[in-house]
């Protein structure tokens, strides 16, 4: 399990019934590396201010995460983490590897609507 | 009459740094902010296991950052990541730093811990085919490019050891350097200039990435002759080193040749009531130690200095 902040999934079955059952899903899989650890952060930093948006990660070895790495949308991803950005259960954007702050809540903006400063 | 925005001492960072300054300053009940523009812990985050921190036995980054981050607020510190500083005044008796948000923060005292990351080569493609063939971690990304051909750029330590490590994957490895030797220990150079699976090109560097969903070739320019050439591969990964972050600080406090912040022995920097610590200031080691000392130091002078600032009010009122 990795050791976030974040809420985890650990179980294709969850992750089924995270992004059937809600609206707004962000989805970080990756390891505890470099890459990775900013995007958790950035996570844990903005998710007070995206209450409409339910942040979650995922070890990228536990095999459960199956569910992710075989998405068509991150075929030719080779680079950790792949960011899955859900909408009613449909994958709305998929990226790879580390990103900014901006370019996280570019994508959140864009498809869940803007923050909503708690 | 000061604001609700007006604090004590900023501290500009939130790497081992920062939160040490943060912990020690708000420990003397002085009113305290850390402003982080990226995660809080900074490269400290990025270590996997620490063995040799005093008083821990074994940790890794990210839970020593959240335990000093945790140390900081029960002391009442004040703690924004991920911001944006726009701008900066040091050399004023108040000190103002706004954010890109138009947030406005004041402060008497100013403590500067940007840290440093990793270098980039910030060349055409480079920001296109990050995660799609680039990379800056092998232990990360080195099983997507398993039986590939990859390039790995640098010359130093990380370099030649993550180049050996990768080749646990891939199928051939090219170092590429900008110099006709390399910076790293013999032992590293060693190791790579025996293994069977690494070539080099030397006195080159890369121009260009090429590629359309992926990474598929570079522009390699040979830095002795001058000539361009295109080189077929599946990956590149960069090892080139670290620079301090201390750009938003060129023209407003004295910075060495190499963007270093340069310190006193009270970590104190040409601009009065300014002080900084960590890896962004100029000298010989970097540890999460040594960062810890130079803050520790840099809070207790800043006490010291906002005290006597206090007296000497004081007396002429």
């Amino acid at each position: 399990m990795l050791y976030t902040n974040l809420k985890h999934i650990e179980t294709a079955a969850d992750h089924a019934k995270i992004i059937s059952e809600n609206e707004n899903v962000m989805v970080i899989c990756g390891r505890m590396g470099p890459m990775c650890i900013p995007v958790y952060g950035i996570a844990e930093e903005i998710e007070n201010q995206y209450s409409h948006v339910q942040f979650y990660d995922m070890e990228f070895d536990n095999p459960e995460s199956h569910v992710i790495r075989s998405l068509s949308e991150v075929k030719g991803f080779m680079g950790i983490p792949f960011t899955i950005y859900y909408k009613n259960g449909k994958v709305a954007k998929a990226t790879s590897s580390i990103q900014t702050i901006e370019q996280v809540t570019s994508i959140l903006n864009q498809e869940y609507g803007n923050a909503q400063k708690s | 009459m000061h604001t609700q925005n007006h604090f004590d001492v900023i501290v500009i960072g939130g790497g081992p740094a920062g939160l040490t300054a943060g912990i020690y300053l708000s420990r003397a009940r002085l009113k305290t902010l850390i402003l982080n523009e990226g995660t809080i812990g900074g490269q400290m985050v990025l270590t996997h296991e620490i063995a040799n921190y005093p008083g821990v036995e074994n940790i890794n980054g990210f839970q020593l950052s959240n335990i000093m981050k945790k140390q900081a607020k029960t002391f009442g510190c004040e703690i924004r990541s991920n911001i944006m500083i726009k701008d900066l005044i040091l050399d004023k008796a108040v000190k103002t730093v706004i954010l890109s948000d138009g947030t406005i923060y004041t402060s008497d005292s100013v403590i500067l811990t940007p840290g440093g990351r990793s270098r980039t080569l910030n060349v055409e493609g480079e920001d296109v085919f990050k995660g799609k063939g680039i990379s800056y971690c092998a232990t990360c990304d080195g099983d997507f490019f398993k039986d590939k051909e990859i390039v790995v750029v640098g010359g130093g330590n990380s370099a030649l050891e993550e180049c050996v490590s990768l080749t646990k994957y891939v199928s051939k490895a090219t170092i590429v350097h900008q110099f006709d030797h390399f910076q790293a220990f013999q032992y590293a150079v060693e190791e790579a200039s025996n293994h069977e699976k690494i070539n080099f090109i030397m006195e080159s560097s890369i121009v260009a990435f090429h590629g359309n969903e992926n990474l598929e070739s570079i522009d390699i320019k040979n830095l002795r002759t001058g000539e361009i050439s295109n080189f077929k591969t599946d990956g590149v990964f960069i090892f080139i080193g670290y620079v301090p972050n201390t750009e938003f600080l060129k023209d407003k406090i004295k910075l060495n040749q190499w963007g270093e912040i340069v310190v006193n022995t009270d970590m104190e920097t040409d601009i009065e009531g300014v002080y900084a610590a960590g890896d962004s200031i100029a000298k010989k080691y970097r540890q999460i130690t040594t960062s810890v000392g130079e803050a520790t130091i840099a809070a207790m002078a800043a006490s010291e200095y906002l005290h006597k600032k206090q007296i000497l009010q004081f007396t002429k009122n």
